[in-house]
Formats: structure tokens, C-alpha cells, sequence
């Protein structure tokens, strides 16, 4: 099998597993408990969150673990309307966000909030002066992806914040794709608050945090024991939070070595795609991109049918095709950047890591011929084009 | 989220090696049904004979692995039917023939009856005869030319 679905998620390192493994059957006291068989546990998740917070720049009372991004991400914007709701009740996101935050944004505006979507250009990037313009004076929160997960594109990071901070507006940023891809070091680039996942970077699945400046006020979106400095509650995931510091620690590393390595396989990946299967397009920003996301769209072909021969192959992709969303619409993203829909439905994600060999991006591009061959000598589509061309000519 | 598991064997077979692609020259009828923005487009190629007996059929599909396999399962079922009988393939005799589609799936198979009907349609108005109880089919595409203008300028 070629995994080629990183974005999706990631395997668990050995290493990261090896670190998990005493805290299930052996140290598996309660981090919160007074004795010392549990202060050895609290001193090792510690130790992981010290780990995260020295990656980012950070303070390590300024992480929190959560149970992922789509958690911080709804504690990012439920929690700030709400402590910020004597201030203002605006918040600017952008159309390319993931549902995690769509959906939060959507169920806050059912609460009596405003949204403003922000627009993005050809390649998912957003307008600075468009943003600026959408600032009201009310306005609490600007929430912009750090880069996207479908198309890969990397937002302008630090020219958001500096504007959101000249209006003295707080700067909050969707991370989960690119925390352990991309450097990030939170003061440098200006970020208030940032959601992570553990799993995008071979850490287990069910854990991530929230980091958050240190005098921010937000309410917790879990209320309960006092975990967490009492800001989320819940019994403190030991494992996997011990699991989350190793794979950061094996992320910071790696992070040079690794990511020029996916680069060099993303870029072979992508040129070789569009020199060889003709009436293909990139999506997203063909440089500011993540190192191991590439995404296609194929004319005339829709996306399912194409996952399902790529998987007999023996290859794992994704596809932003309604059949492969559970709705009618194909992606929102590829909608956002202008692609009609039938073209929308045709596209292709394939995100690498660094297991992924030359070998393996060659297979898969030689397979991709005959696959996108094979599905357009069935597309009627495909067939009125060709009749087209003949007669132009 | 629909996976490859949910598919009967059977719909993987006719997705796999789909039967009757291609076209017909100079067919008796074509239909070309669906919508690009729901991402499924199909067309149908029936070639009747002077008895008004269906002796081959052809089809495209732009669409899922469902939308493929339910057109290739209703060319199957019409071949050899006559134009009356091939009225009555419903789109849940494809569904049965194909053991089942998952539940989101289950617009594709009438789609492939609407392909049928919009086939038999142009049929009967190319040689001017009426099929009872046939309606005249609906279809649209095609944003997606203006698109690459625009791209190319």
C-alpha cells in the first residue's frame, strides 16, 4: 500500500507508541492525584508540554491540551465570543476554513454573533486589504487558517496578525496542518491563539491543544475539574499527551531535513503530473504551499471513481467530490478559489510524508495516467470536448 | 462519507469492467441526463431495430463509482427489450440487479432510468412515434466553458 492521505492522518511513530506504552497498564494513576505514583505521571506531562511549548516559543502555561483541533478550534471562538461579548459580537474568518471552524462560526451566528467570510484568490490566499476593510469596531476575533488542508496553501500568517493587532483585535489561527510542517514560533509571527491536532504529526488521534497567550481572558468550552489550570476539564490524557511531546520532539528534529525531502518528492509529484496528464490543474499556491500536500483537479473525471481505482491499485488518496463529502457539493475550498463545480469534482489530494519514496510518487503518477485515461474515454464529458476540438478544427 | 466497502460486489464488478461504454454511430436515440454540479452526468446510445426492439446500447458517465456501475448495469437490462418493456427498468430494478447502492447512492440509479427514458425519448421523436406513459426528460450542463475562458485569458 502507498498511503498518500497524511492530511487525513498520520501513522504513530514506534517511538511516539514506545513512549504511550507505560502509562496504560503500568503508570496509569490519575495525573491529579496527590500520591507519588501519579507526580511522576504529572511531571512527565510536564515535561511533554514544556517540549510543545519550547517548539512554538511559547510558555508552557500558555498550552493547554484539548482533545484536537476541532475542539480548539470551538474553544477558540465559542470561548472568546463569550468572554468578549461586552466588547463586540464581530468575528472575521475566511470561506476556506475547515468545518471546524465553518460550523462554529455558523452555530455562533445562530446565537446572535456576525461573520464575515473572507473572500480568497486563484490560489486560497486571502486579501490583506480586504480583510481590513471587513474590521468594525466591534469586531473580537480574526481567525485565519495557518495553511489550508485541502489545497495546502499557506496563509500570510504575519501580515494578518500585524493587522488585527493595529486594531487591537485578537489574532486566532487554525494550525492543525501545519504545526510540525511549517517553523511556527507564536511571537514572532503574532499569534494569539492556535489550535493543533496531535495526529497530523504521528502523535495518537483524540489529543492536540489550544495555545493561548498569556492574559487572554476566554471562558472553557468543557467546564468541570480543575485540570488544565481549570480552563478544561476532564481527566488529564496521560498517554497520549506524553505520546503528543515525543512526536513533537521527533517533529522539531526533523523538521529541516524533512520537510526539504517532501518538497523535493511534492515538486517531482506535481511536475510530473502536469507535464504527463494533459487538461490537469494545480490547486493552491504552487510555492507558498505545505512540503507534502498536492492537489489535482482532473477535467472531465469525478473524484470517486478515481479514489476507488487509485485504491485498487493500492494507492490512498482523498478527493474534495461531493461522493466523497456526503454532500451534494463538491468542496468548499476548491468552490472558494473559483473552480466550477464540475471541476471541483474531479479533483485529487495526495499528501506525502517522509516514508514516502521517489518509487512510490512514480508509481502512482504511472498508475494516475492509465486511471485518468481509463475514466475519461468514459466521460461524456470527454467525448464533447474531443467533438468540439475536431470541429474548431 | 460513502467508502468502496459499502458497495456490494456486485457494484464493484460493473464499476471494475463496466459493460456497453462507448458509443453508437448514428444511433436511434441519445439521452444525456444529470447535472455537473452534483457531479453525475450520463448518456445513453440505444440502437432499435425496425420491430422497436432495443439490439444495443451504449453509454458515457461522468460520475461515481455508482453512477458507472448503475449505467452499465441498465444497458445490460434494456439489450434486447423492447422499447415499451424497456420503459419499466426502474431505477429500482437497476438497484436490485446490482444487489443494493448505499443509501446516498441511490440517486444514481434514477439517473439511470431518467438516461433510458431521455434515450427512448429522442428515439421516438427522431422517428415520430409515441411511447405511452414517456415524459420528456430534463437535463443541463455546463459552467465550465466560461471557466477556462477565463483561465486562458
Amino acid at each position: 500500500m502507498i498511503y498518500l492521505d497524511n492530511a487525513a492522518t498520520t501513522r504513530v511513530k514506534p517511538e511516539v507508541f514506545e513512549a504511550m506504552q507505560p502509562y496504560f497498564t503500568e503508570q496509569y494513576g490519575n495525573p491529579s492525584s496527590a500520591y507519588a505514583f501519579s507526580g511522576k505521571i504529572a511531571q512527565q506531562v510536564d515535561a511533554s508540554r514544556k517540549a510543545i511549548a519550547d517548539f512554538i516559543g511559547a510558555n508552557p502555561n500558555e498550552v493547554y491540551f484539548t482533545g484536537g483541533g476541532s475542539e480548539s478550534d470551538n474553544w477558540a471562538l465559542k470561548g472568546l465570543a463569550c468572554s468578549l461579548k461586552n466588547k463586540g459580537k464581530h468575528i472575521i474568518t475566511t470561506k476556506i476554513e475547515h468545518h471546524a471552524i465553518l460550523h462554529t462560526a455558523e452555530f455562533l451566528e445562530k446565537q446572535g454573533l456576525d461573520v464575515t467570510y473572507l473572500n480568497v484568490d486563484a490560489d486560497g490566499k486571502i486579501d490583506l486589504k480586504e480583510l481590513e476593510e471587513a474590521i468594525r469596531p466591534d469586531t473580537i476575533l480574526i481567525s485565519v487558517m495557518f495553511a489550508n488542508n485541502e489545497i495546502g496553501t499557506i496563509e500570510p500568517i504575519k501580515e494578518i496578525s500585524e493587522i488585527a493587532h493595529k486594531h487591537g483585535i485578537l489574532f486566532h489561527t487554525d494550525a492543525v496542518q501545519a504545526f510540525g510542517h511549517v517553523k511556527i514560533d507564536v511571537n514572532e509571527l503574532g499569534i494569539d491563539l492556535m489550535s493543533t491536532s496531535g495526529h497530523k504529526i504521528n502523535a495518537p488521534k483524540g489529543i492536540g491543544f489550544l495555545y493561548i497567550r498569556k492574559g487572554i481572558k476566554i471562558e472553557p468550552l468543557i467546564h468541570g475539574g480543575a485540570q488544565e489550570r481549570g480552563m478544561r476539564a476532564g481527566t488529564t490524557n496521560a498517554a497520549s499527551i506524553i505520546g503528543f511531546g515525543a512526536a513533537v520532539k521527533l517533529a522539531e528534529e526533523t523538521l529541516a531535513s524533512r520537510t526539504e525531502y517532501e518538497v523535493k518528492l511534492r515538486d517531482h509529484l506535481i511536475e510530473r503530473v502536469l507535464a504527463e496528464i494533459p487538461y490537469t490543474r494545480l490547486n493552491g499556491h504552487r510555492t507558498d504551499r505545505l512540503p507534502n500536500n498536492a492537489n489535482f483537479c482532473f477535467r472531465f473525471i469525478e473524484g470517486e471513481s478515481l479514489l476507488i481505482l487509485l485504491d485498487r491499485a493500492g494507492i490512498c488518496g482523498s478527493s474534495g467530490s461531493a461522493c466523497t463529502s456526503g454532500s451534494l457539493d463538491p468542496s468548499h475550498v476548491l468552490l472558494a478559489i473559483g473552480l466550477p463545480h464540475e471541476i471541483a469534482h474531479g479533483s485529487l489530494r495526495l499528501t506525502l510524508s517522509e516514508e514516502t519514496t521517489m518509487e512510490d510518487i512514480d508509481y502512482t503518477v504511472d498508475k494516475l495516467k492509465d486511471i485518468v485515461g481509463k475514466l475519461r474515454s468514459m466521460s461524456p464529458l470527454y467525448e464533447d470536448f474531443v467533438k468540439k476540438q475536431k470541429e474548431a478544427k | 462519507m460513502s467508502q468502496v466497502t459499502e458497495y456490494s460486489d456486485k457494484v464493484i464488478d460493473h464499476f471494475m469492467n463496466p459493460r456497453n461504454v462507448g458509443e453508437i454511430e448514428n444511433a436511434s436515440g441519445v439521452g444525456t441526463v444529470g447535472n455537473a454540479k452534483c457531479g453525475d452526468i450520463m448518456r445513453m446510445y440505444l440502437d432499435v431495430d425496425d420491430n422497436g426492439v432495443i439490439r444495443d446500447c451504449k453509454f458515457k458517465t461522468f460520475g461515481c463509482g455508482a453512477a458507472v456501475a448503475t449505467s452499465s448495469m441498465a444497458t445490460e437490462m434494456v439489450i434486447g427489450k423492447t422499447v415499451q418493456e424497456a420503459l419499466k427498468v426502474t431505477n429500482k430494478a437497476v438497484m436490485e440487479a446490482l444487489d443494493g447502492l448505499p443509501k446516498v447512492k441511490i440517486h444514481c440509479s434514477l439517473l439511470a432510468e431518467e438516461a433510458i427514458h431521455a434515450a427512448l425519448w429522442d428515439y421516438a421523436k427522431k422517428h415520430n412515434i409515441e411511447i405511452e406513459g414517456l415524459k420528456e426528460p430534463v437535463n443541463d450542463i455546463d459552467e465550465t466553458e466560461e471557466f477556462y475562458k477565463m483561465e486562458e485569458e
